[in-house]
């Protein structure tokens, strides 16, 4: 589904964000995207999404290479990928329910049913119901859940999200990441990227750790069930990713 | 078809929201309408002049009327006889036959020289015979060819045609249209430049709601779409606020137009503007607000990337 060759992106301020990352996510794969704040996560998912274009090396989306994919077909690109983030992007003069069924009105999608999966939509996220609030009178949590019903309304087969529960209680994060799994189970490919350790320690799922725009670990979900203890793996994580946390600070 | 219900629902969604957003800024919005109203009213207010001109100077036809005028010794039998020959052409409207006695009877009245007349010892006015031409035959061309011929008949000693003073209004007239017509057509492009800079505006001022609606996979021409019919929308006002100054200006010049026209013994009244120029005015603008916005926000928004 997602297959990185080599690629740096120096972005014009001349900061290497990445510097020659190689991985691939199969169809229906679930992967965690880890490492400090700067360590090349939010990179990653913005060359994902064709947000950012690589400075170097191959990014290879649903079979299309992203370096040549024509302008005009950015946006039928996009509409395969739902992607949550981290600053929520809504639009604060429209209500929620406009908001969530942003990706269908721009595909084109009937009325009737555009109501009715907005509705699907935000019951997944516990926001049934506030479809008429506007999103500032709702907590930075709600609105996140919102951004993460848009991602989720036209059903994409692949889904990126930006530290989806950054802004979320414990409980709420944990809710939020089973609407991943669920998602995941019935065949979306998902790419997470976050810090919260504790939180993707509870989801069997592969954790590519990033450090200073360099992969540091790879660990695929086999040999996490095969750890004897989850606080072995979060060790080795936390071990992996201490030494980059200066050079991106 | 579903699809295609959709498309059109969504574009009536968008003629409707524009407008609300527009309302939400009432004062800005009018002011660009007004704008706009004002530079199309110009152009219009000179075609009401050139539309009433054309009304007041197609009553005076009969500017074409020639005068003929016959020998003195024609007898009254011969001068029937050439009102019968000239009756008979296809280019002559009507002849009136006027006697020697009957032109000395208006002059007496129209001239005050009644007493003068007297002292003549006979009546020095020659028959005259007044020919309008045919409608056909009112032009420059026709007239002067229907003078010709009728110099050559026997007994005519002259034939006049006053008609040079209708040809100077006509270029002048002429000039004005084209005048008229240059106006509107410079300001046509001012109100495309006024709606495109509008639009920019209005663009760079909702440039983080384009970025989102092109991450979850807006067209260009989706993310544009609600400009517009913003520009439809200012057009449109810009065209209903022109009519409205030009019959504003109807009524402020109608009442000392009449009375001007009274002076010269005319019941010529102002016309307002014909229901084309007004259908025309308010169809044209809003297709010009739609045309400006379509040349502004095509460039404008490809050029924003979310980021």
């Amino acid at each position: 589904m997602i297959r990185f060759e080599s690629v740096y992106k120096r972005y014009p301020t001349g900061r290497e964000a990445l510097s020659g990352v190689s991985f691939t996510v199969e169809r229906g794969e679930m992967a965690f995207l880890t490492g400090p704040s700067g360590a090349g996560k939010s990179s990653i998912l913005k060359l994902i999404a064709l947000i950012e274009r690589p400075t170097r090396g191959q990014v290879i989306v649903a079979k299309q290479n992203t370096a040549t994919l024509k302008s005009r077909a950015i946006p039928q690109f996009r509409r395969e990928i739902g992607v949550v983030f981290q600053d929520h992007k809504l639009l604060h003069d429209r209500p929620v329910a406009d908001n969530v069924a942003l990706p269908l009105i721009v595909a084109g999608v009937p009325e009737r049913e555009t109501t009715k999966r907005v509705r699907a939509a935000l019951d997944q996220v516990g926001l049934l119901g506030r479809e008429k609030s506007r999103p500032l009178e709702l907590s930075t949590g709600e609105q996140q859940r919102v951004g993460i019903a848009r991602a989720i309304v036209a059903k994409p087969p692949l889904l990126i999200a930006d530290e989806p529960t950054g802004n979320l209680d414990p409980m709420l994060a944990l809710e939020i990441m089973r609407v991943f799994k669920r998602l995941n189970d019935v065949g979306v490919t998902v790419v997470v990227a976050t810090h919260d350790l504790n939180l993707i320690e509870q989801f069997p799922a592969r954790r590519i750790v990033l450090g200073d725009g360099r992969i540091m670990a790879d660990t695929a979900p086999a040999a996490l069930a095969a750890a004897t203890s989850t606080a072995a793996s979060l060790a080795a994580a936390a071990a992996a990713a201490t030494p980059a946390a200066p050079a991106s600070a | 078809m579903n699809r295609l219900r959709a498309y059109l629902l969504r574009h009536a969604q968008m003629l409707v929201g524009s407008l609300g957003r527009l309302a939400r800024q009432p004062f800005a919005s009018l002011l660009t309408a007004a704008v706009i109203g004002i530079a199309l009213a110009l152009p219009l207010c000179l075609e009401l002049i050139l539309q009433n001109a054309g009304a007041a100077t197609s009553a005076w036809n009969d500017a074409f009327e020639i005068s003929v005028y016959l020998d003195k010794g024609v007898s009254g039998e011969r001068a029937q006889a050439i009102q019968k020959e000239l009756e008979r052409r296809d280019d002559v409207a009507t002849v009136r036959l006027v006697t020697p006695a009957q032109a000395l009877a208006e002059f007496r009245v129209n001239s005050g020289f009644g007493s003068a007349l007297d002292a003549l010892a006979d009546n020095p006015l020659p028959t005259t015979l007044l020919v309008t031409p045919s409608l056909a035959a009112s032009t420059t061309e026709g007239t002067t060819a229907l003078k010709t011929a009728i110099g050559a008949i026997a007994g005519v000693a002259t034939a006049q045609l006053d008609s040079e003073w209708v040809q100077r209004l006509d270029a002048i007239l002429e000039l004005l249209r084209r005048v008229v017509f240059l106006t509107a057509a410079l300001l046509a492009i001012g109100v495309l430049l006024i709606i495109g800079n509008t639009i920019r505006l209005d663009i760079a001022n909702r440039r983080a709601e384009i970025e989102v609606m092109k991450l979850v996979g807006a067209t260009d021409r989706f993310a544009r779409r609600p400009f517009l019919w913003t520009g439809f929308w200012y057009g449109l006002s810009g065209g209903l606020i022109a009519i409205g100054l030009v019959a504003v200006v109807e009524f402020a010049i109608g009442g000392p137009t009449a009375r001007l026209a009274a002076l010269y013994g005319s019941s010529f009244q102002l016309n307002g503007l014909a229901w084309p120029t007004v259908g025309g005015t308010v169809l044209g603008a809003a297709a010009l607000g739609w045309i400006g916005a379509w040349l502004t926000a095509s460039q404008h928004i490809r050029e924003i990337h979310p980021h």
